[in-house]
């Protein structure tokens, strides 16, 4: 029983009338048999109706055509969960229980995400306190339970781990997040304002670029505005640069944790070489006031073009140079291979994303599948590792290196003439629009719903935190819970991406 | 008991922070930075003393004794181990059990004063260390022992004096085998690299930080003095082998061992700065190494 559904491209537009609205249990079966065939889920979240009930709008995205196709269904007190068939709707269930109060009936472990006020509530609702709520406990003689954080030793953002352990050999880790909700998605409805930009930009500090970036392009779909070739390569440009900074300071990271200090320490300074970088296009090493709809605020001439090249070709060379001290150690090798692995098919079933995926052969890479911007006329070619486990995840970051510094050169050196902003007028009523960007940490997706007015009247950001945080737990069963810190830091997740 | 003297206990109460202060200078050098000055260890024990300390309210007297007892344990031990030619304080028949033991009382009170907190954490950490330190503890006697063989003496004066060039000669493949048991038993007590990362800040991967984690102030500050001591009572117990140079002349000797002391703390810095920290599974197996090594020297 499959029904066809209207299928559009990363950021083009289409009226919600044209999204079909189904029964529950065809939009549960088309989900299902979509997935199967390869398909991905995009995103699943509700959005208000003037009745009072609640409808679920479902996006799901084929890589085999580059197509994604939407289907709604309506529902109001319950419905029959997905995530029994479909794991990767487990946590868009779960927050779809916790912000409107719908049951996903047979939902095998539904709890708060966020611990955030529902958003659909009779009379004052409270948000309750993160952290507080029944965690997954085994029992026995021997098993023991250790609860690290919010606050933690390092400093970092807060989260909750609580580990199932038997000796040193963890059973089960649940992760209990929330603690970084901020109301992000319910201050952009009615927009875009003058802080709408600022809002996405913060979004998760470390992927200033790629978030405003997927944000700019959905508005632009959504106006019809044409950014000009520079634009989108000046935005790549930054995306990548965004992309080296990260990575090299995952390495870095990685190495440190592992107790490796030489790469440990030049990575940690690479990384600034590469932020400023960013600074120098526009100012900012986190890449804010770089990217605005209708284009970017900063120009790159001849000269700076060439500088920066010099720059990038100084610091491809020393981060080449730590590395290759990671791959020479035998001990560091010896402490990546084999810990925290994923298989190819516990990848696919829970929809990771990003580098943890195609450490796991899995190829997924928007800029490939879904490409937007000046991505639909150059080419980066995908980054595969296939062991799953932190030497792989390791292994993706290096080849991203060397390939965003390729590319970034290509692009510095023949950059397109044109304006590097236009106008942008006002937004389509009544529309759909879901736009999708490879951010370091993988797929980024933004979808906007219009009002009447073209305004926001519900705008789903999904953080390719939101769907990894379920891949580090997975990843740490059966291994030892000294393992932990190192795999979290092959993942390296963001807090406050995934608590909005 | 033979008459001693008190300049190794002195030379250790007063240098044992500075060795520390080598190790993190030398990494950080190999890291391309400037580190941290010399002195910086002991500013940061004036700074804790000068501190109060915050006791949880589940913890009990155990918990408040067992700083002050580990660092009582490690200051008596010094009082048996000589330094450079300088015999120890005390010295009697079969006094290096007795140091092996006092190590291991002060470990013990670590290990309660951690689990009297009655944190996961602290318990996890305890039982890793007693884990460790179970198989340390037979390397260092398998290793002194060898020594003991070697040189027929039973009290760890006479046996590091008669430990000599000569010696070396005669024994080298014995000593060798030894001093590698010693310096593996020396990296695992003393929570270094690879067997444990003394910066990280990652409690679920500490062995030794984590059992200290809750402890503060002056508290604190007799835990790490208490590690430097300790630090320094094995790198003694190594340089008395190592440098066996004995010039005639006390200040020369003792300069010598000082000098074997400084490589001592910039080779650990180096070992630091060039491995990554062993997977804890494997890390029974690096003392596993340690106990044959030791074997084959007393079996040789």
């Amino acid at each position: 029983m499959t029904i066809a559904l209207p299928s559009f491209h990363n950021c083009e537009p289409i009226p919600l009338a044209s999204v079909n609205c189904l029964p529950i249990h065809q939009f549960r079966a088309s989900i299902i048999s979509a997935l199967r065939e390869g398909s991905m889920l995009t995103a699943l979240f509700g959005t208000p109706m003037k009745d009072g009930r609640v409808q679920l709008i479902g996006v799901l995205a084929d890589p085999g055509t580059s197509s994604l196709s939407a289907l709604s269904t309506e529902v109001d007190e319950s419905y029959p969960c997905l995530t029994v068939d479909c794991p990767q709707a487990n946590w868009f269930e779960r927050e779809i229980a916790e912000q409107w109060q719908v049951k996903p009936q047979g939902h095998p472990w539904l709890k708060p995400i966020r611990f955030q006020a529902p958003y659909r509530s009779e009379g004052a609702a409270q948000a309750p306190v993160p952290g507080v709520t029944n965690f997954f406990a085994v029992s026995g003689d021997e098993v023991h339970e250790v609860a690290v954080g919010p606050v933690h030793a390092g400093i970092i953002e807060p989260g909750h781990f609580r580990f199932q352990c038997h000796g040193e050999r963890v059973l089960h880790l649940e992760i209990s997040l929330g603690y970084q909700h901020r109301g992000v998605e319910s201050a952009l409805v009615g927009g875009p304002g003058k802080r709408t930009i600022h809002e996405i930009e913060t979004l998760s500090g470390d992927t200033s670029i790629g978030h405003t970036i997927a944000h700019c392009e959905a508005i632009e779909g959504l106006c019809g505005a044409a950014v000009s070739v520079r634009a989108q390569a000046l935005r790549a440009i930054a995306l990548e640069l965004e992309r080296l900074a990260n990575h090299c300071g995952d390495l870095g990271a990685m190495a440190g944790d592992a107790g490796y200090l030489p790469t440990a320490s030049y990575c940690g300074r690479i990384r600034g070489d590469f932020l400023n970088l960013t600074a120098e296009i526009c100012g900012s090493r986190f890449g804010r006031g770089m990217v605005r709809p209708g284009g970017v605020l900063f120009d790159v001439d001849a000269n700076l073009a060439l500088e920066l090249t010099r720059r990038l070709d100084t610091a491809l060379k020393d981060v080449e140079d730590a590395v290759r001290l990671m791959w020479d150690a035998p001990s560091l090798q010896a402490r990546f291979q084999d810990t925290g692995a994923l298989t190819a098919a516990t990848c696919a079933a829970l929809g990771l994303v990003g580098p943890a995926a195609r450490a796991c052969g899995v190829e997924r890479d928007i800029r490939q599948d879904f490409p937007s911007g000046v991505f639909r006329f150059a080419q980066i070619p995908i980054s595969i590792s296939d062991s799953g486990d932190v030497l792989a995840r390791a292994w993706v970051r290096w080849l991203e290196i060397q390939r965003s510094g390729v590319f970034i050169r290509e692009q510095l050196a023949a950059l397109p003439a044109g304006p590097i902003r236009v106008a942008v007028g006002p937004m389509l009523p009544a529309h759909l629009i879901v736009s999708l960007t490879e951010g370091w940490r993988g797929a980024i997706t933004h979808a906007a719903i219009t009002d009447r007015d073209g305004r926001f009247a519900r705008y789903k950001i999904i953080d390719p935190s939101f769907r990894n945080w379920i891949g580090l737990a997975i990843a740490m069963r059966e291994q030892q819970i000294s393992d932990f810190p190192l795999c979290n830091k092959s993942f390296n997740l963001s807090y406050c991406g995934h608590d909005l | 008991m033979s008459s001693g003297s008190l300049l190794p206990l002195i030379l250790a109460v007063v240098l044992a922070p500075l060795m520390q202060a080598v190790i993190t200078r030398t990494k950080s050098v190999l890291a391309g930075r400037i580190g941290q000055p010399l002195l910086q260890p002991y500013r940061d024990l004036w700074k804790l003393l000068r501190k109060g300390a915050v006791y949880s309210q589940t913890t009990t007297w155990i918990f408040q004794m067992g700083p002050t007892v580990g660092l009582a344990s490690v200051i008596l031990a010094m009082g048996l181990v000589p330094f450079g030619g300088s015999p120890a304080l005390s010295g009697f028949t079969g006094d290096f059990v007795l140091i092996a033991y006092l190590m291991a009382a002060g470990r013990f009170f670590t290990v309660v004063a951690a689990l009297d907190t009655g944190s996961s954490f602290e318990g996890m950490g305890a039982s890793r260390e007693v884990t460790f330190s179970a198989l340390a503890e037979p390397a260092l006697f398998l290793g002194l022992a060898a020594l003991v063989r070697q040189t027929g003496h039973l009290s760890l004066s006479p046996v590091l004096a008669s430990v000599s060039t000569v010696t070396w000669r005669h024994a080298a493949p014995i000593l060798s085998l030894t001093l590698a048991g010693l310096i593996i038993v020396f990296l695992a007590e003393n929570a270094r690299i690879p067997v444990d990362d003394p910066t990280t800040h990652l409690e679920l991967t500490m062995i030794h930080e984590v059992m200290v984690l809750d402890h503060s102030g002056p508290d604190f500050a007799l835990i790490q003095y208490g590690a430097a001591l300790k630090m320094w009572l094995f790198a003694a117990i190594i340089i008395g082998v190592a440098a066996p140079w004995h010039f005639g002349n006390r200040w020369i000797d003792l300069g010598a061992a000082l000098g074997g002391m400084l490589v001592l703390g910039i080779a650990t810095g180096v070992i630091e700065s060039s491995m990554a920290r062993l997977r804890l599974l494997r890390v029974p197996q690096l003392l596993l190494v340690a106990i044959v090594l030791s074997a084959l020297a007393l079996a040789l």
